[in-house]
């Protein structure tokens, strides 16, 4: 079937059978590979893009569901010249390791200070459930709270 | 002390002329470090003539003047890519920016023979990578002299460029059409002090494309034209493919072909979710000789049975029945190594050659391997490693790219083969379970008289790719399993290990710091509770028995630091407890202080403070961040993590089920501090895992009043 979306600003139309999950019409369809592929169950979050700005992991999410709606992933959160608040943060804290998860955890994050500017750790322990194997959630938390201070200063 | 160098030992290339145009790229990647990859690829380039374990490494320069390193090692997260370029800056006098940084493939580099792993990356690069740094330097300035017309030793550098007797150039310059590199009569010294580079916390170099998602792993590699492959395999131990019905399979949308090789089938599509889909319809029967269970594994996994190997032997046995005689048992189970990258392999079987793109820790293993499967030699393979999203181990088996090349042998195109998360699960090489049985005794000053540690283990290096078994025999012992197994306070007058070698019905091995987390588990539990039997100062009553080693001084120095930094106490205040364990692993010692508190049943992780020798920080940052990462990842293996035996397969095989540490449980502080024992660096990325399981366990002592002896600690195994 067709469908057609908004994907971080521009048109798109793909043709493609409704139920397959959207992160692999972004990978594979559209060649954006910032959206990572960790269980294809939605248990690990690598996968999370913003659809209407919510978080939403794209492993579990049919394409069909993506027709008329605003899909933003990693590449069009921010750029090297134009950083996220949450990117910028994320460089500031020097949080990668491996790296592999960290697009679906700044995904999670933006679309956590969306909804809540100013999340108390508490806050942050309840929204933020990814997974990061090289464990990187100490620098995480310390960027999260950097992005949130970036953005409500922007 | 400058020592002379055969030429063979490295090879510089200069490239200019050659690389100046873009190559027609094989491989689609956008990002620019990719891009280089591209256009070294189809590069004309001398081949490597040292020993796959030597240090041998490549320089190229470019025309605008930025060097690259082709590295023999691959970056998984520990960060060493970084730490090189501070290195290769420091001696060949160029900027951090300058240098980019790839990893070697196995038709235009130099890799590693063994594997990156063991944390020994900067470790053992140390010497030789600023040595060849600084030969090329010197080289780069003989050329130069030539080209000024003045003397070599006139002349300076910095940022890349050569200056002297008022002129100066870059160093592309200087390369450009040079054929004939001078030879050095000896290797120049790299500096010792006064670094500019080294010892600073500089910024990853890999953190641009990390932040804004580009595609580096080997899970975003793609050749033109590639299609796309799931496999079916066995999810029960031992199980054997009986039959398959493929015909329902082959007629779903966007199959190509059904691939039946003797153990496994594969299904080549269109695209991934089509050869997923395919799979789910495949009819398969296997042959199960035998269902295994928890309690077969259990009866397996006994200190006393399987090959004895004893690692260390000072002094008088203990007679276990004899009254004076605390005997404790600990057991730890099968660990997974659940990296988020999932395997993948992209290979390309065209004309009698293959390439193959992939995360690998074993960049020469993997083509060897691939050589010999597909009956091809050696230079007729290409690997290409890409960063890996996650290594800890687990991509030190890198079989799946075998399976790529016999499918896109058979359907004639590149095929992409990326495993499920259940495949994952339950194909991993696990941690191995282990069982201790702990012996010790008080002497007449209330201090240990007598220590001894008998383990059992399943292999991590017997029947590993990296160590020969008769490497481990010749040793006497796993040389894996054994990491944290020996006793360190050598001031007992009497202390012996020993290991119990087993064989296990699934794979194991590698798991980041092999059997650190569990003996070192076992070792500080079962030193903690001798010191509360004493009535002892537990800081007091380990410190007695550090001897006046090298060592040793440095074992003492960490666990002196870490409890002055901590406010060690041994009482509980306020609802909460600390907890004190050391270790020390590949010469690198660490002691973690946990504060610890119970919650609702649940251990909860207040603080840690970490203090560890691992000598000179290349990157005092990345050395924090791998310390950061070992320790929540350790808490995550002491606390959460447990594999089992259901059906005869391997469980769980998802996240969430398979628990795991997430923000919500790792520490809100974590205190590091680095002890400069050694002038050297030293590894860093395993060691400080080690203490962590003792370290809470000790704390929750304290709180509870028992003692777990068994991982994943939890309080529900105090109530059962």
């Amino acid at each position: 079937m067709k469908i057609s979306f908004i994907l971080n600003g521009q048109p798109q139309t793909v043709d493609v059978d409704g139920n397959v999950p959207l992160l692999w019409v972004i990978r594979d369809m559209l060649d954006l590979k910032g959206t990572k592929f960790g269980c294809g169950k939605a248990a690990c979050g690598a996968c999370t893009i913003h659809v209407n700005d919510e978080a939403v992991r794209s492993c579990s999410y049919a394409a069909k569901y993506a027709e008329g709606q605003k899909i933003t992933t990693i590449e069009g959160l921010g750029s090297e010249s134009d950083p996220h608040p949450v990117q910028q943060a994320w460089m500031e804290e020097i949080v990668p390791q491996c790296g592999y998860c960290q697009p679906g955890f700044i995904m999670a994050t933006a679309a956590l200070l969306n909804k809540n500017p100013n999340p108390s750790d508490e806050e942050i322990d309840q929204n933020i459930v990814n997974v990061c194997r090289c464990a990187t959630y100490y620098r995480m938390r310390k960027a999260i709270h950097r992005a949130a201070e970036i953005q409500n200063n922007a | 002390m400058s020592k002379k160098i055969s030429r063979r030992k490295f090879l510089v290339r200069g490239s200019l002329g050659t690389l100046g145009v873009l190559a027609v790229g094989t491989y689609l990647f956008r990002n620019p470090l990719r891009r280089t990859l591209i256009e070294t690829i189809d590069a004309t380039l001398p081949s490597y003539s040292g020993t796959g374990t030597e240090a041998t490494l490549w320089f190229e320069l470019t025309k605008e003047n930025k060097v690259i390193f082709h590295s023999p090692k691959v970056e998984m997260g520990q960060g060493s890519f970084t730490s090189f370029a501070q290195m290769i800056a420091e001696e060949l006098d160029v900027s951090l920016d300058q240098i980019v940084i790839q990893a070697a493939a196995t038709e235009t580099g130099i890799v590693d023979g063994l594997s990156t792993g063991g944390s020994l990356s900067i470790a053992t690069f140390w010497k030789p990578l600023r040595e060849l740094a600084a030969t090329m330097r010197e080289m780069l300035k003989m050329l130069a002299a030539q080209k000024l017309g003045v003397a070599a030793n006139s002349l300076s550098t910095k940022d890349g460029i050569i200056s002297g007797g008022g002129k100066t150039l870059t160093y592309a310059a200087v390369a450009e059409g040079v054929t004939e590199w001078p030879e050095l009569d000896e290797v120049p010294e790299p500096r010792s002090s006064g670094f500019k580079h080294i010892g600073k916390p500089v910024q990853r170099v890999d953190l641009g494309p990390k932040v804004f998602g580009e595609p580096i792993f080997g899970m975003d590699a793609e050749i033109p034209g590639m299609l796309h492959a799931a496999i079916i395999r066995p999810s029960a131990i031992g199980a054997k493919l009986k039959s398959v019905d493929t015909e329902t399979a082959s007629k779903m949308p966007g199959v190509v072909q059904v691939v039946k090789m003797e153990e496994w089938v594969g299904i080549v599509a269109q695209s991934y979710p089509q050869a997923l889909a395919a799979k789910m319809k495949m009819k398969v029967e296997w042959d199960i000789p035998k269902v295994w269970t928890n309690e077969d594994l259990q009866e397996i996994l006994q200190v006393g049975k399987g090959d004895r190997l004893a690692s260390q032997k000072e002094g008088d046995a203990l007679d276990p029945a004899s009254e004076d005689v605390m005997t404790m048992e600990f057991r730890s189970p099968i660990g997974a190594h659940a990296q988020l990258e999932p395997n993948a392999a992209v290979a390309d079987y065209k004309d009698g050659k293959v390439t193959v793109i992939l995360s690998t820790q074993v960049i020469g293993i993997t083509q060897k391997m691939v050589a010999d499967a597909m009956d091809l030699e050696l230079e007729n393979v290409n690997i290409v490693p890409t960063y890996l999203g996650g290594g800890f181990g687990r991509r030190l088996n890198t079989s799946h790219a075998i399976q790529a090349c016999e499918l896109s042998k058979a359907v004639g195109k590149p095929v992409k083969y990326v495993f499920t998360r259940k495949e994952e699960f339950q194909n991993d090489q696990f941690r191995p379970p282990t069982h201790h049985i702990m012996h010790g005794r008080l002497g007449e000053d209330g201090y240990l008289d007598s220590l001894e540690h008998h383990y059992a283990s399943g292999d991590v290096s017997f029947n590993s790719v990296l160590l020969p078994n008769f490497l481990n025999n010749a040793l006497g012992t796993d040389v894996g399993a054994i990491r944290g197994a020996n006793i360190m306070y050598h001031k007992i007058p009497n202390y012996h290990t020993v290991q119990w070698h087993l064989t296990l019905p699934f794979a194991t091995s590698w798991w980041r710091s092999l059997g650190l987390l569990a003996n070192t588990f076992a070792v500080e539990s079962f030193v903690d509770e001798m010191a509360l039997k004493a009535k002892k100062d537990p800081v007091d009553f380990r410190l007695k028995r550090l001897d006046d080693s090298p060592n040793a001084k440095r074992i003492r120095k960490v666990i002196e630091t870490a409890v002055e930094k901590s406010g060690y106490v041994d009482e509980v205040v306020d609802g909460r407890a600390m907890g004190l364990a050391a270790s020390i692993d590949t010469g690198t010692p660490a002691a973690h202080v946990a504060e610890v508190s119970i919650k609702d049943g649940n251990i909860i992780v207040h603080k840690v403070t970490c203090a560890v020798d691992c000598g000179l920080a290349v990157n005092p940052d990345q050395v924090r961040a791998q310390c950061e990462g070992a320790i929540i990842m350790g808490m995550s293996g002491a606390l959460y993590e447990k594999m089992e035996l259901k059906d005869g397969a391997l469980t769980p095989t998802i996240y969430g089920p398979y628990k795991m540490a997430l923000m919500r449980h790792a520490p809100k502080e974590i205190d590091i501090h680095l002890v400069q024992g050694v002038d050297i660096p030293m590894p860093v990325g395993e060691p400080p895992m080690g203490p962590i399981g003792a370290a809470i366990g000790n704390a929750v002592r304290r709180l509870t009043g028992k003692r777990l002896t068994e991982l994943p600690i939890n309080l529900e195994k105090l109530e059962a």
